[in-house]
Parts: structure tokens; sequence; C-alpha cells
């Protein structure tokens, strides 16, 4: 455990100025970017609408998975399969009742968004404790393999015909199968705010926002507004979790994560703990995805990819397991750098050179390079590919991080498990002042021993 | 009961800090004269049977020793008896209850807790946090008390409380000036220091050692010693794995001898010591 | 951290018995409702043997590509996820090669070497097949091979070795970035469309009772060379003494260590034996099932892990026994559940062997 260099404590503030300092740099950098794609105001708060929405989602997503890998020691790669699940059961409550020669395929059970939102994450917590139950004692790698197992299964489920309609309480519902399930309810942010008897002051806000965008501003103003809900959403989870970890509850997640054994031997009921861990993480990623989805309109069970799970992996580890701090970090610099950037560097190109004719596959690309040293068509066809190609840079990502800095952007930081901090009370003053700082427990100085009540005394050998 | 209050002193062998043991030695109760009966115990791993049919009990208030060559199954004894390892037959009762097959846990909370012969510290942890896990009972183990804001209070009284109990037990063990530190630190002999300081944090009854002292400076052998005569006195029954012949001889009433897996002789260590059996089990011969 | 002690306690977790009795009691229904349907005609014999053909055929392929994963789980100690990339990148390997020589002269090279990427050349019309293209066929079998004992050793050499000595996790996080880096990056280089590759091969039919199953010539190919394949490995592990040094490492490393057997020989032999094995296993598996993708060798994977856990960690036979039943279970679910649930329920049998038996069929007989 050698001392890293810590980067925050370069920077003034610790873990907030940093923090501070890491979001206002993306900000910075993608308004810097929207000035070079000559965005007017529009295109540029779009664009920071878009950006917060990924830094909330992967915050909360980073944040319940430290819970489970960073706090308890669970090794779950099947994030995306809890994530479905809380997006699929959440439309199926959610999403008005079928009706004949509409233009969704199934309908749902009509009830309100928020009913369904709770559904969806129940069903993600039931979903976790079907896994934990079985797999919780396996070893870490075990419960690897079974839990993106069990992403893959829900995925192939939700993708299967069988499942695409089928009636519950006497209307016609279902999950849409391959071709996917439209999300016809109302839209999340009216919802919201008719149900806390806004919706009136919303649309006047949107209308006053024409001073600033003259044509349409709802689109804008609903993104802005929902990036803030989800900033909002990752300040709870970032509480819940900190409670959650700065507790008993929270120490003896951590003792498990250290050894099993002894906190069963100190009577702890491990497996109890376990599972609570597991349920309470997989509600939130269930959330975290029906907070991603739910704005989308549609959703297809092709989504629910592995790679999904390996996106969240990735801002933990940049964030630094363990850490609270770190995983929100680790979630904001994935979003930014990772997941967005090469997607707005696409852009860039984009603007910078129009009309480029990319050429349609690799061989057009690269045969140029071949014959004639022209490297421009392979440069245009990697531009061109590059949501492929992130997933390589994020691969490499990991690789580096597992080599160079596996304990993360902050280094080694361990956050206290208790409610209060552990110095020693006040009210005591330490027994022993004389001899402070000596090495006595062993083999150190040696000191009278008045009380010796043993004849003969021990032989050290 | 606490000594909270009172003025530092300057030897850490103190009145003082055996009163503060004291406070975790309340509600021991002696019931039973036997609190802990092995009977017929058997555990075989592939082809070697670790434990062979031991049977032996131990005296309440007592200081037993429980003695034998290296692989004489002393550390599978103890496994089986707390949990972690489930016997193929035989039975294990505490305080005249039947607990064979419970879980460590459940053993542990009717007030049988074990120290492990290799340390198991939880490295990542601090040697705080080490020692604020193991009150059992604590509020805060209930997540919804952890979370929800005025229960938490509850919660945090309880730790200010825990945490008090555990710097006076830090004081005791004379580990107080790592307490920040992370186990994974430690040295060898702290580590065993943080063991059965965890160890007594948890209010048992009777307390399983496994080679406590190994690594443990001399003059805090003898310390803890006292005190765990002490405890003794107190009610806290003992059983104790220690290669050192002359520690067990000078400080247990009773020594049980096991070799291979099965209970060689007991009595008190005068009858051990001029056993004939128990010098040629550690001889090496076979007996 | 007393894994073994928690693990052997899971095991005892009251699942014994009662999940045997349990899942007894399933095998039986299955079985019943089988038999049912044979004796009404609903279902046929023939489709029976077809099935079974089909997960034989389908075991054997994870099978081989099983005993790679199972040598370097047990001698290096932890799961490579990049393990099915493998799969995928010996496939196109070998592929290339094939429609280089089975095209050359009939198609543009760039696209030959891409294996047709875009559509731009098909392998059905330059006619691939075992007995069409035979020089074409096992030159890719052996580029196959060659190519991913390359990678994997290239692989191995500076990505997996400088954090060999941390624990099995973190080696497994690492394999799960070399899995999405090699991944995507052949989907950069040959496209993301599946491409049919081979043409319509010739087959026998065989009559069985109330119909024919038939059996082509890429299955016969698949079934002499994995099962050679298969029984080399075996003799290279019995009879030499590369072999003992490697069941000597995966039964106890520091042992090993200690007897001065050379950790670092043995370790590069698990990797080309295991690396050859694999990329072999994915140009047969797009041999016989006619179609090439680059997401093929992951989503192969999680049935090969199936297969190893299954079999036990370490132990060919295990692995090649795991790869049958898999197969099997994979290919004849179909005859109870709907077809997008068979692979679920290869992953279902897998579940309930770790509950089951954790230290799988085959459990404390490393590598032999
Ligand atoms: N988990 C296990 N698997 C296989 N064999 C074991 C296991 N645990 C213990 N053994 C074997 O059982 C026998 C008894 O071991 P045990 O650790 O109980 O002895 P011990 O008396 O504590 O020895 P020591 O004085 O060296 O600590 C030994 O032969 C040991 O190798
Ligand atoms: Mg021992």
């Amino acid at each position: 455990m050698s001392v890293r260099d810590d980067i925050a404590a370069r920077i003034p503030g610790g873990d907030a100025g940093l923090i501070v300092l890491i979001l206002a740099s993306a900000y910075l950098l993608y308004i810097l970017a929207g000035i070079g794609l000559g965005y007017d105001l529009r295109g540029q708060l779009n664009s920071i609408a878009t950006l917060t929405f990924y830094i909330g989602i992967f915050a909360m997503l980073s944040l319940a998975l430290n819970l489970h890998w960073g706090y308890t020691g669970l090794f779950n790669i099947g994030i995306v399969g809890f994530m479905a699940v809380g997006v699929y059961v959440m439309a199926l409550v959610s999403k008005p009742v079928f009706v004949a020669g509409g233009a969704a395929q199934v309908g749902g059970l009509g009830l309100p968004l928020w009913v369904g939102i709770i559904a969806g994450m129940l069903a993600a917590a039931i979903l976790g404790l079907v896994v934990a139950l079985p797999a919780l004692r396996l070893r870490a790698d075990y419960l690897a393999i079974v839990t993106i197992a069990m992403s893959e299964i829900v995925r192939f489920s939700f993708l299967s015909g069988n499942l695409q309609e089928f009636n519950l309480f006497g209307t016609k519902v279902g999950f849409g199968g391959g071709s996917g399930l439209i999300l016809d309810f109302v839209p999340p942010l009216e919802a919201l705010f008719r149900s806390v008897g806004l919706w009136g002051v919303y649309l006047g806000f949107v209308e006053a926002f024409q001073a600033i965008v003259p044509r349409n501003p709802k689109p804008v103003v609903d993104g802005l507004i929902y990036g803030a809900l989800l900033l909002g959403f990752v300040a709870v989870y970032f509480w819940l979790l900190k409670r959650t970890g700065e507790s008993p509850f929270g120490r003896v997640l951590k003792a498990i994560r250290e050894d099993e054994d002894v906190a069963n031997a100190l009577g702890k009921n491990t497996d109890g703990f376990k599972i609570k861990s597991f349920m309470l993480g997989c509600a939130l990623m269930g959330l975290a995805g029906i907070l991603w989805l739910m704005p989308q309109g549609a959703v297809t069970p092709n989504f629910f990819r592995p790679r999904v799970t390996f996106f969240v992996w990735i801002a933990l580890i940049i964030g630094g397991a363990g850490s609270n701090t770190g995983s929100v970090l680790g979630g904001a610099v994935f979003a930014a750098v990772l997941y967005q950037g090469p997607r707005y560097f696409q852009n860039l190109v984009g603007t910078v050179f129009p009309n480029l004719d990319s050429p349609s596959g690799f061989g057009q690309a690269i045969s140029p390079l071949i014959s004639q040293f022209d490297p421009v068509p392979l440069l245009l066809y990697t531009v061109d590919s590059i949501r492929q190609l992130q997933l390589v840079v994020m691969g490499l990502v990991l690789i580096w991080l597992m080599h160079n800095r596996p304990e993360g952007l902050l280094g080694h930081r361990k956050e206290t498990a208790s409610v209060i901090s552990l110095d020693r009370p006040k009210s005591m003053t330490a027994a022993d002042g004389g001899t402070d700082g000596e090495v006595r427990t062993d083999g150190g100085v040696t000191e009278d021993d008045s009380t010796a009540a043993v004849e003969g005394g021990a032989s050290d050998e | 009961m606490s000594d909270a209050a009172n003025p530092p002193v300057d030897d850490v062998a103190n009145e003082g800090n055996d009163d503060a043991l004291g406070a975790f030695a309340s509600g021991v109760e002696t019931t039973e004269q036997f609190p802990l009966q092995v009977e017929g115990l058997r555990k075989s791993f592939g082809g070697i049977t670790a434990v062979d049919g031991a049977s032996f009990e131990v005296e309440a208030g007592t200081l037993t020793g429980l003695i034998g060559p290296n692989g004489a199954g002393k550390s599978t004894t103890f496994n089986l008896i707390t949990g972690m390892l489930k016997p193929d037959s035989g039975t294990v009762t505490f305080n005249g209850e039947d607990i064979t097959g419970l879980e460590p846990h459940e053993i542990a909370n009717r007030g049988m807790v074990r120290t492990f012969q290799i340390a198991r510290e939880l490295s990542d942890m601090t040697v705080l946090e080490n020692m604020m896990l193991a009150p059992k009972q604590q509020r805060g183990e209930k997540l919804w008390r952890s979370v929800a804001p005025v229960v938490r209070d509850d919660v945090r009284e309880q730790e200010e409380e825990l945490l008090e109990r555990v710097w006076e037990v830090l004081d005791f063990f004379d580990i107080d000036h790592i307490a920040h530190e992370y186990a994974g630190n430690l040295s060898g002999g702290q580590r065993k220091l943080l063991e059965m300081a965890r160890a007594l944090l948890t209010d048992p009854d009777m307390l399983l050692l496994d080679e406590p002292f190994a690594g443990v400076n001399p003059t805090l052998e003898k310390k803890l010693l006292t005190h765990i005569h002490e405890l003794r006195e107190q009610g806290y029954t003992f059983l104790l794995v220690e290669h050192d012949m002359d520690l067990i001889m000078n400080n247990c009433e009773h020594v049980i001898v096991l070799h291979q897996g099965k209970v060689l002789t007991e009595g008190t260590p005068d009858d051990i010591r001029s056993n004939e059996d128990v010098i040629e089990a550690y001889l090496g011969g076979n007996v | 951290m007393g894994i073994a002690e928690t693990y052997s306690r899971g095991r005892e977790f009251a699942i014994e018995r009662p999940f045997a009795l349990v899942l007894g009691v399933i095998a039986a229904v299955l079985l019943g409702d089988l038999l049912l349907g044979l004796a009404t005609g609903q279902t046929q014999f023939a489709d029976i043997g077809t099935l079974v053909w089909d997960g034989l055929m389908r075991g054997l392929v994870i099978g081989l590509a099983g005993i790679g994963l199972s040598m370097t789980y047990s001698i290096l100690n932890f799961a490579n996820f990049a393990h099915g990339d493998y799969i995928t990148a010996g496939a196109f390997s070998g592929w290339a090669t094939t429609y280089l020589i089975a095209g050359l002269g009939r198609a543009d090279i760039g696209a030959l070497l891409l294996v047709g990427a875009g559509g731009s050349v098909y392998g059905g019309t330059i006619g691939i097949g075992m007995l069409s293209t035979p020089l074409a066929v096992v030159a890719g079998i052996v580029v196959a091979g060659a190519f991913a004992i390359a990678l994997s050793l290239g692989v191995d050499r500076f990505i997996f070795k400088p954090v060999r000595n941390e624990d099995g996790i973190t080696l497994l996080i690492t394999s799960i970035g070399v899995a999405f880096a090699l991944r995507y990056l052949m989907q950069f280089v040959f496209g993301s469309d599946v491409r049919g590759t081979t043409a319509q091969p010739p087959s026998i039919g065989l009559y069985l009772i109330d119909g024919t199953v038939f059996i082509d010539a890429h299955d016969i190919t698949l079934l002499v060379i994995a099962s050679g394949l298969m029984i080399g490995v075996h003799l290279l592990l019995q009879r030499t003494k590369l072999g003992k040094a490697m069941r000597a490492m995966a039964d106890n490393q520091d042992l090993a260590l200690i007897t001065g057997i050379p950790t670092e020989r043995v370790v590069r032999s698990t990797w080309i034996i295991g690396g050859g094995l694999t990329g072999i296993a994915g140009y047969m598996f797009i041999l016989w099932k006619g179609t090439l993708g680059f997401n093929d060798g992951w989503l192969l994977l999680l049935l090969i892990f199936a297969a190893v856990i299954l079999g036990g960690i370490g132990s060919i036979y295990g692995a090649i026994t795991g790869g049958l039943v898999i197969g099997l279970t994979a290919s004849m679910a179909v005859l109870w559940i709907p077809s997008a649930f068979a692979r679920a329920a290869a992953f279902v049998v897998m579940i309930v062997i770790l509950l089951v038996k954790p230290s799988g069929l085959f459990s404390g007989r490393s590598t032999a």
C-alpha cells in the first residue's frame, strides 16, 4: 500500500476542488468544441444538456456498482441486466392501456409513472435476490460468470417472440420482442411537474425562455431540466450510499469484502448483509436504467448489451473502487472523455471538413494507403467508425489503469466506515502519555510489570 | 464502570485499565459447570482424518489448554466447534445447547468467539474500524437505521458509546498508537493483539484462542496472561491452543492433549508433565 | 482469504440433498414429456436425432475451445474473458487465408483478405468447402491456430505478464479490457456484418425410424479434427515431461516453483497449446455453421465458461465432457422450450452445476 501520489492533495479544496475542477474543465471543453462547431446558443445548450445527462447516468451507475464491488466485494458484471429489467417492468406498468389501432403494438397497465418506477426498481432488486441467493456464496470469478450470464439471459428473454405480447389483468401487454417497445407514457418531466401541480409554471418558464431561444425552446429546456434532475438523483444516490457506507452496516460490508469468514466469526450474518447490499445496488441500477431510457421514447433489448456493464466498470475503476467521491468523479470523467468525447470529436471533424466522403469499409480505406501512400481515406474511415474505436480505446484505458493505477484517479482513498469520527473521544485522555510513539507491542521496549501474577513467567522462543 | 474520567496514569498495567476491561466482562453468567462439551468429533479432508473422534469438556471459568504436536488437529477442532467447518460426525454443546452445524455467526452470537492461528486482520480497514466492527447488537447494522434521518441519531449515540469502549480496549492492549493505521500494515504480533482485542469486544462468555501469543513480545504476553486470569476469575472461560509448554503448564488449570485427532490424555499440568504418552507423542513416536 | 472454507460451507448450504431431488424430478418430467411427444407422434425420432447431432457438433467446438480456457484458468488462476475474442481472431485470420487461396484471381485481394467485408465477395460464390477447396480449408486451419497462438502470446507478454502477480480479479478485469479492444478492433477492420462463408457442403442422409438425419462434409471434418486434437492433447499431457510440469503447476503453483519447474516456460506452453486449439476451434466453428461475425466468439464464450466450470476447471476431460453437455443442452432445449431460450437453458445448467457441485464433474483431476 505505497503512498501513491494523491491528485486531490495537489488541488485547492481537495476532493470537492477536484470534482469542481474536472466538471468545469469538461464543460469548458464542450463549450469550446461547440464554438468550434459553430453552434448557436441552442446547440450549446443542447450539448451541455447531453453532457450533463451522461455524467448523471454514469455517476449513478458507478455509485451503485461501488456499493457492490467497492464496499462489499461482490463482482457483478451483469449490471445491464438489472437496468433492463428496471426499464421493461417500468414500461409494462406505466405504458397506457392497449387500444386497437394505436401506434403501440402492445399496451401497459396504465398506472402512474412513479408506480412504474418503483415497480421497476423492485423488479431489479428481486432479480438481484434471485441471483444472489444461490450465487453469493460463490467465488468472485464465479459470481462474475453467473451475473453476466444472467444479463444475457435477460436480453435474450426480452428479444424472444414469446414475451412480445401477452395478457395481464385482461389487457394486452408485452415487451415488444426484438423490434422494441414504444415508451408512450406521459413524458417524465410533464408527469413530475403535473404531480406537484407545477406544470403550468413550467410551461410559463419555457415560454419565458423564448427570450433566449426564440424558436421552439421546449426541447432545449426539457433537456437542461432533465439533466439537472439527474444531477439531483446523483446527489441522492451519493447521500444514500455515503450513509450506507459510513455506518455499522457499511462496516460489516467492508469486513465482508476483506475477509468474510472473520465477519462471520464475529457474529455477523454475512449472507444477510450481502443480500441486502446486492439488492439495494440492483434497485439503484434499475433506477439508473429507467432514468436513462425513460426520455428516449423507445427501448430495444439490444441496447442492453454487456458493453454497458463494461462502461460502468471503467467509470468505477477510473474513479477508484471503494470511494463514493471517486465513483462520481469516475462517472463524470468517463461520460465526458471516453463516452461523449469521441462523438464530439467526430462532429467536430464533420463540421470543419464538411462533405467529406469517407470510405464505406476498411478495404477502401486502407488500399489508397498501400498503393499511393494516401492516408486520408483511412483517417476518414477512422473518424467515421469512432463509435467502434471508442470501445477499443476504452479497453486499452482499462488495461492501462489495471497496470498503472488500479486504485483509480483519487489514489488509495478509503472512506471511514463509521457514523462518527473515530478519533479518541475528547472525554478520554491517553492512558499512557509517557510511552507514546514507541513500538511496544512486539519486540519493543520492555517496561516494569508490577502486576505480573504469573510465576515462572513466559519463555520466549 | 468506566474509568473514562480517571486521570491518566503511567503504568500501562494499572488498575484503572483493569476496570476498563471489566466493563466488557459484565453480563457473564456461569450457569453450567461445563459450558463447552465436545462429543466424538470427526472430520476428514480427503484421505487425512484431521480430527478423529475427539471428546472433551471445558469447565466454566477455567483457562484450559489444548496442546498437541503440529498437525494434531487443534485448529481443525476450533473450526469444528465454531462452525467454520461442519463435522462429519459428533456433537458440540455450548451452554447446554447443541450447536453442531450452526453457522459461525450463530455460534458467536451465543457467546463463543475464536481467534485465528494466522491472524486474519481486515487489511484495508483501520485498526479502529476493525475494532468497531466487533461489538454485537449494533443498531446501525440495520440498513434503514443507518440511513433514515432521525433514527441515525440513535446509531450515532451507540457509536459514541462503542468508541469509548474501543479506545479503552486499545489502550489496554497497548495498540492505541496504531489506532488509525490500516490493519494490513501491522506487524505479526500487533495483528495477534488486534484479533484478541476484537474478539473481546464481542462480549463473549467463552474465548477460543489459537496460539494468541505467537509474535507478541514477552512483556505484553505476560500482561495479557495477567488479564486473561483476571477475566477468568470474573467468569470468562478460555480454551487456549499454545505450543509453549511452560506457558501452558504455568497458566492452565486443565490441559487436554490432542494427538492425531484424538484426545490422548487430559488432566492437570502436573499429570501431563509426567505422562509418558505425551512425551512420546511430542517426540514423534507412534502411540 | 479462506475461499476454500467459505466455499465448502457454501456447498453444504442445505442445497445438496433437496436440490438433487428437485433436479431428479425435473429431469423425470422432461423425459416423460419427451416420451409422451414421441408416443403421440408430436416429436419425431429424426428430429431428436438431428438435434443430438447438432448438439454434438456444437459440443465439440465448445470442448475444443474450452480446453484452452480451462488450462489458462487453472495454471494462471484467472478467468480469461478475452478467450472468446481469441476464437474470433483465429476465425478471421483463418478465413482470410481460406478466402485468399480459394478466391485468388477471381476477386479483389483486399476483399478476400477482409473475408468479404461489406458483401464484396461471398464464400458461397467462391465455392468454399472442405471437399471443393480442401487446400484452402487446411491452410485456413493452420493459420487460424498459428495466429491465435501469436495473439495469445503477445497479449500475455505485454498485457497479462505485468500484472500476473496480482490477484485473479485484477487479471480478470484486465482481460475484459483486452476482450473489448480486440472485438471492436476486429469490427473496425472486418465490419459488423455477418457473412456467409461456405457453399452448401454435400451431405448424406441417415434414416432414423421416422425420418432422415443429415450429416454433411463439414460435420465430419469437425468431428475428425476435434477428436484428433483432443487425443493429441491427451497424449501430450500424459506422455511428455512438459505435460507433467503443466499438471504439477495447475495443482500447486508454489510447489511447482519450489521443485524447479520452469514456470515461465510452462506458462508459454499453456498459451501455445490453449491458443492453438482455440484458434482452430474458432475456424472449425465457422466452417461448421457457415457464417462469420465479429461477435461469434464472445457469444460462444459464456457457453465455454459453462462447459469449463461444469467439467471442473483445469481438467481437459472435464472441458470436453462439459462442452458436450452444454452443446447438447443448447441444441436439445428447443424440444421443451422456445428456441429463444435455448441459450438461456445452457446458462441455467451452468448455474445449477455451480450450486450443486461448484468444483465441477472432474474436480481434483487437474489438467488430466
Ligand atoms: N482445509 C484443509 N484441507 C485439507 N487438510 C487440512 C485442512 N485443514 C487441516 N488439514 C489437515 O488436518 C491436519 C490437522 O491440521 P490442524 O491445522 O488442525 O493441526 P494443528 O494441530 O492446528 O497444527 P499446528 O500446531 O501446526 O497449528 C493436518 O494434517 C492438516 O494438514
Ligand atoms: Mg493450528
